[in-house]
């Protein structure tokens, strides 16, 4: 533990919500007065211990928390090295890490009277997890997505729509998620009186990426106890998938000040990280630009536009990257790396096969990093890695990938 | 002095009410651009609001955002627009043009360094719409200190308490947001924009143009007679959009003009 604040990471943001250089409040004067309220609603909650009451309540009994952290041996000893820990977060409810949030921010606009919420949505775990608990509240839910990602993930898109929420294919721009993102903004400064956005990542004006944060935290909070409980020790390294980081925030966050703990971040780096732009790599390939209401590292050309991302999973489909990734990047504390589409696509293969787990595109790129550093490591080195959801909605993606006909109902190899 | 605030000298003592009217720059190419943004004063318009095209903009509706994408394919870029308003320089010195956009194309390029050649290719003032007061240092105080106007959006969220933190460092005029919403969106109605452009003059000298929502020489009029002046933005972009002759676009800005200066 740190010896005096100073030499806490874990004082961020400041009153103006950077983390160093990065954060900000840069959007519209329209929703500047919403954006304050927020902050001032989520500060009141923050220390209100009948909010945390029922969050705790919620997690245990709606989510499923607190999700397991469980030893892969099968996977530790096919790669011959680190013993490699997975937190379970896929076993949530709606599959994923998303909910953790949803439901803290779904709480924070019950307080604050909104009967409308608006959600942005790339891969469609943060709209599935949004619609059902506005379902479970009965509140109005309304997802952005882009229209591609409608084509690409139907099963959550017809998910949404079962638990009452309005899914509106976004086309302006690429109809891309960051198009989505703009769509839900301008929903919102639209009907900035009657309507919380519910941001599904750990990026957006402050008081966002801290919020979101701390909702996500759940997960290392837990996995540091487990770990003790498990080892009698902190684990060596943590390791995380990122698009905007939220999963990744939410497992880092509570290590930051155990230095002994080393951190790593993975990005998509899709067909590959170089000039050709075909990767998510905002971190290793982007540099610090002004998005979403935010300063951070972003995928841009020469004259400040925005690129889009690239990658095999829809979720880390995203140009840009939470703010606090971006300062723990520069400050050194975290350590960025990236893992392609064909690197992710193997590690979801080895994970089914030896542990029985079919992981989401997105962690996969986590675990393509455990087995690629694993094996160099000593066997007591002790890893915990991000099992941040579940594949099942990315099983027609690596049908497709790995050749594999499912419109066949003998479900032969299409080659 | 700036050239805002000249003009807006000249407009009081001429009890005329000002037309402001938003192009973006590059649509739908660059030489028709030039070609339509070099006649504004001709047709009666007394700033001139030239868009800079960014990938995402939030705050507007799909004419501004289309706009802005025929212009980026067209290969505008923020030097290009910089060349628009030096082009215009060469045979007019007095009509203000104001750069009207999103942060990160100006924070990609170095605060100091557009700055510098904004003054230089004859910018007279910036809207730039992500960055409220909480973000002054970034662009604000640096443009002020270049002799630029860094024109503040006040809008019908700003309450009064929050008014005096907009009205801080704004220059040259207010602009008010007649609407919640985004560019292009509902109609602006006087009755609604009369009373927030007085509440917002009760706290401010500065000249109060309305915009958002206006789309004819009509409500040019109606808003402007309550206001220091009209803005029209999306109605004139959707006559480039649907391929009007930069002679007729202009016809059109001339009767939204008119409109405003009936006021």
């Amino acid at each position: 533990m740190p010896d005096d604040l100073i030499n806490s990471f874990m004082t961020g943001p400041d009153e103006k919500g950077r983390f160093g250089d990065f954060g900000g409040r840069f959007v519209s004067e329209t929703l500047m007065p919403l954006i304050l309220a927020l902050e001032a609603e989520y500060e009141r909650a923050k220390t209100d211990d009948s909010f945390w009451a029922e969050m705790d309540y919620l997690w245990k009994h709606y989510v499923g928390r607190p999700s397991p952290l469980y030893h892969a041996e099968r996977l530790t000893e096919r790669l011959g090295g680190a013993k490699v820990y997975m937190k379970r977060d896929e076993l949530n409810h709606t599959g994923a890490h998303k909910i953790n949030n949803v439901l803290g921010q779904i709480l924070l606009a019950r307080r604050m009277g909104k009967k409308r919420i608006i959600a942005e949505t790339g891969a469609g775990q943060h709209g599935v997890a949004t619609a059902t608990v506005c379902a479970k509240f009965g509140l109005q839910c309304v997802v952005y997505m882009g229209k591609h990602d409608v084509e690409r993930q139907a099963p959550n898109v017809f998910r949404m729509r079962l638990l009452g929420a309005e899914v509106i294919p976004v086309t302006s721009g690429r109809g891309t998620l960051k198009d989505a993102m703009n769509d839900a903004l301008r929903d919102w400064v639209t009907n900035v009186r009657d309507t919380f956005y519910c941001i599904g990542t750990v990026a957006g004006p402050h008081p966002y990426p801290a919020m979101v944060r701390d909702f996500q935290s759940i997960i290392g909070k837990e996995a540091k106890e487990q770990m003790m409980e498990a080892e009698g020790r902190l684990p060596d390294t943590i390791i995380a998938a990122i698009g905007g980081g939220s999963n990744a925030m939410g497992l880092f966050y509570p290590f930051l000040d155990d230095k002994e703990v080393s951190i790593i971040g993975v990005e998509a780096g899709g067909r590959g990280v170089d000039e050709k732009m075909e990767h998510c790599a905002s971190l290793t390939g982007g540099r610090p630009g002004v998005l979403h209401g935010n300063r951070t590292y972003l995928l841009q050309d020469d004259d400040g536009q925005i690129l889009e991302g690239y990658s095999i999973s829809a979720g880390l489909d995203y140009p840009g990257i939470g703010p606090e990734h971006s300062w723990l990047h520069e400050i050194g504390r975290a350590k960025y790396v990236s893992i392609t589409d064909r690197e992710a696509l193997d590690a979801f293969q080895l994970c089914c096969e030896t542990e029985g787990i079919i992981p989401a595109l997105e962690p996969s790129h986590a675990l393509a990093h455990v087995k690629k550093i694993a094996p160099g490591l000593p066997k007591d080195h002790i890893i915990c890695m991000n099992m941040c959801g579940r594949g099942d909605k990315d099983i027609f993606t690596v049908a497709k990938h790995l050749g594999f006909d499912m419109s066949d109902t003998e479900g032969r190899d299409a080659d | 002095m700036t050239r805002i605030d000249a003009k807006f000298e000249t407009l009081k003592q001429e009890g005329k009410k000002a037309f402001v009217a938003y192009v973006m720059a590059g649509d739908p190419d660059y030489e028709t651009s030039r070609e339509i943004v070099l006649g504004l004063p001709a047709a009666g318009v007394d700033v001139i609001e030239l868009g800079v095209p960014f990938t995402d903009p939030m705050a507007d509706g799909p004419t501004i955002q289309l706009a802005g994408q025929r212009a980026l394919a067209g290969g505008q870029t923020l030097e290009k627009t910089l060349q628009i308003a030096r082009d215009l320089r060469k045979i007019d010195d007095t009509t203000p043009i104001v750069l009207m956009g999103y942060y990160n194309p100006i924070y990609n390029r170095g605060v100091d360094t557009f700055l510098a050649d904004a003054k230089e290719a004859g910018i007279d003032g910036l809207i730039v719409v992500d960055l409220p007061p909480e973000e002054d240092d970034e662009l604000c105080i640096p443009a002020q200190k270049a002799g630029l106007n860094f024109i503040r959006l006040a809008t019908p969220t700003t309450d009064d308490a929050r008014l005096p933190k907009v009205l801080q460092n704004t220059s040259g005029f207010v602009y008010y947001v007649s609407i919640t919403g985004i560019t292009g969106a509902a109609n602006a109605q006087a009755t609604d924009v009369g009373p927030e452009v007085a509440r917002i003059k009760a706290s401010t000298d500065l000249p109060v143009i309305v915009g958002f929502g206006i789309k004819t020489p009509e409500a040019s009029e109606a808003i402007a007679s309550v206001a220091d002046g009209a803005v029209v933005g999306s109605a004139i972009v959707e006559r480039i959009a649907r391929k009007d002759s930069p002679a007729d676009v202009l016809k059109f800005v001339a009767d939204l003009a008119e409109g405003a200066h009936r006021a």
